[in-house]
């Protein structure tokens, strides 16, 4: 007897990535950093630039981003990926560049790479995962972390006084004339993942236009260092980042991406 | 070709343009800046790449982002901004990528002054950064050399995956003589290994990581073997009046360069004084130098430093004759006729002790070693 294979019933809607690997992640249960790995894969799906495309990984929980994305990779120092970027893209002008980077590695060791690579206009896309804390070394202060929240190196909560206040580097680097798309999107529901979506496509889709240098910062959940179930680190990312860093738009290109979705 | 009077900042800068070098990073620091300025006039002229880093981090870094891509890429720096991009040389190290630094030495530590000295010696030659990695490390000893060894430098690299060093002082850098520039060398293609896009092929990946230990030291094996065909194959110095010396200065750069001002000097005294300048510092000319302390009654090391290269010279000497040493520190130069006074009192040392033994000016610290024939 010989069996047939069944004709597909549907036609599939929603499929593996293949600018994923399956290689299954690292990552804690509940952490969004699949979350946005999967949104990137699938813009480099829909944008057909796999083979054209390449990552610059940091230093942090994505540490290993290298491993699941299936475009060249280069993996880069702590806080040193927007400047080795830049090595890569100036070699590679018609390439597409991108940086996935924390908020330790981007908003504290790599604050001056980060910023020139903004005031030269770079020529790249940097996804920018702001869980306001270090998550990979246990879960300390980073420049982000909220006022009055506890981490192993704030015990007593975040003091103002003494630490500072959360650092918003979307809106510092929105200031800087280099930068040509910066915008604020959240991963804690469907809505908001949705949105964070296309403005990863735009990000890319102003990087392939040339315009200059383009950021999305994504408000990402850490439950294993904030010691809450996935579901309330959701709810904090919602009630508690939310309010201190804003949802939005802090700079985009005058026109509207040529190409762009709508 | 036709012999130019050039500047050494300018002439390493230029050699590299001809090299191939397709991207330079940079940040500006004295004695070194005029290389930066003419690559940044030069090689946009060319269609190539040029930045003014924020910082010799983040130009270092560019340097590891260009190379990552399979350019020839460089960036030069002094003392200071070298410190600076320790990090950045282990990683290219950790991941063998291959570039060319130029280190214009100046007087430190700390900010110090802009004057030359010979003081990153140890920083150069045994790492500097985190890790069991080398460089190869060249020392220019005249305008022409800061040339065909930049040039080499970018062929070292690219052969062995391996970042090559321009270890120069400051004079080097900014003295001007008679030097010839070789022709404009052909783009070359990118390796098969370098990140471009994974067009028709497998993805790449420029990494330095390997989280399981042992997949780490099979790495650093692997590393260790290449370092070790390196040592065998890429030795390069220069023997000055050695066939009849007695005593011998061990020198590079432009120390070796002062040296050979004494050693004349002494000649027409009538002392067999001679002089071996390592060009690699790494790797080191091991065998001449033993083969050289065999053949002498005394070693006299001459550093703009307060005696860095003196550690291998004993090293590889192992008490067979004893070794001295004499330096100037801080941006100093060290006179024809300090030299000249430092090679009577070794050669007289030497032949005194007549015997293997051990003495050093400066501070013995090198103990008389029972050495096996
Ligand atoms: C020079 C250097 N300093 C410190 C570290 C240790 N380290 C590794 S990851 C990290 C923090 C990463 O936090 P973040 O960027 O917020 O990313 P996350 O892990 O939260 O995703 C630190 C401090 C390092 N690898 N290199």
């Amino acid at each position: 007897m010989t069996i047939q294979a069944p004709e597909p019933l549907l036609t599939p809607v929603y499929q593996y990535p293949e600018s994923l690997t399956h290689v299954p992640t690292h990552y804690c249960p509940g952490c969004t950093h699949g979350i946005a790995h999967r949104l990137i894969a699938e813009v480099i799906d829909e944008m057909g630039v796999r083979q054209d495309t390449i990552g610059v990984a940091s230093v942090g929980c994505s540490v290993f981003s290298y491993r699941y994305f299936a475009t060249d990779f280069a993996q880069a120092a702590h806080g040193r990926a927007p400047a080795m970027a830049t090595g890569v893209k100036r070699a590679n002008p018609d390439k597409l560049v991108f940086t996935y980077q924390g908020d330790g590695d981007l908003a504290s060791i790599g604050a001056a790479e980060i910023l020139h690579a903004a005031v030269r206009g770079e020529n790249i896309t940097v996804f920018f995962v702001n869980n306001a804390i270090y998550g990979m070394t246990g879960g300390q202060m980073a420049p982000t972390t909220l006022e009055g929240q506890k981490t192993t190196s704030s015990p007593a909560g975040r003091d103002a006084a003494t630490t500072g206040a959360p650092l918003r580097m979307s809106e510092l680097l929105a200031q800087v004339d280099g930068a040509a798309y910066v915008v604020r999107r959240s991963l804690h529901d469907v809505v908001q993942i949705r949105r964070a979506k296309k403005a990863i496509r735009r990000a890319l889709e102003v990087q392939r236009q040339g315009l200059g240098f383009a950021m999305v910062e994504l408000l990402s959940s850490c439950p294993t260092n904030w010691g809450l179930a996935p579901d309330a680190a959701l709810a904090f990312i919602r009630d508690e980042m939310v309010p201190v860093f804003p949802l939005g738009d802090l700079k985009v290109p005058d026109e509207p991406a040529a190409g762009a979705p709508a | 070709m036709s012999v130019e009077l050039l500047k050494g900042n300018v002439a390493f800068a230029e050699a590299a343009v001809r090299a191939g070098c397709e991207a330079y990073f940079g940040y500006p620091i004295t004695p070194q800046t005029e290389a930066l300025e003419h690559m940044a006039k030069r090689m946009p002229e060319l269609g190539r790449v040029f930045v003014q880093a924020e910082s010799e981090v983040a130009a270092i870094n560019m340097v590891y982002g260009a190379a990552a891509a399979g350019m020839r890429t460089m960036t030069s720096s002094s003392s200071p901004g070298v410190s600076l991009m320790m990090e950045g040389l282990s990683y290219m190290a950790g991941s063998e990528v291959p570039a060319v630094l130029v280190d214009v030495m100046r007087g430190g530590p700390g900010l110090g002054n802009i004057a030359p000295a010979q003081s990153d010696y140890l920083q150069m030659v045994k790492g500097g950064g985190h890790g069991d990695y080398k460089m190869i490390v060249l020392a220019p000893a005249t305008v022409q050399e800061m040339i065909d060894l930049t040039l080499l430098a970018f062929d070292l690299a690219d052969r062995y995956r391996i970042v090559s060093v321009l270890l120069a002082d400051g004079s080097m850098g900014q003295m001007m003589e008679g030097a010839e520039l070789p022709p404009m060398k052909p783009l070359a293609e990118r390796p098969a290994w370098a990140l471009t896009g994974a067009r028709d092929r497998d993805t790449n990946l420029v990494s330095s990581i390997h989280l399981d230990p042992e997949e780490e030291e099979t790495f650093n094996l692997h590393l260790q073997a290449k370092y070790a065909e390196i040592e065998a194959n890429e030795v390069r110095f220069e023997e000055h009046l050695l066939d009849d010396a007695r005593v011998a200065v061990v020198a590079f750069g432009t120390a070796a360069r002062v040296a050979k001002t004494a050693i004349a000097g002494l000649r027409a005294e009538g002392v067999a004084a001679g002089l071996l300048r390592p060009i690699t510092l790494w790797p080191y000319p091991e065998a001449a130098l033993r083969d050289l302390a065999a053949r002498v009654d005394a070693l006299l090391v001459v550093e703009m430093n307060a005696g860095q290269m003196v550690e291998d010279v004993r090293r590889i000497v192992e008490g067979r004759v004893p070794v001295r040493f004499y330096g100037r520190t801080g941006g100093v130069m060290p006179m024809p006729e300090e030299i000249a006074d430092a090679i009577r009192e070794t050669a007289s040392a030497g032949a005194a002790s007549g015997a293997p033994a051990d003495t050093a000016a400066g501070g013995s610290d090198a103990p008389a070693q029972e050495v096996p024939a």
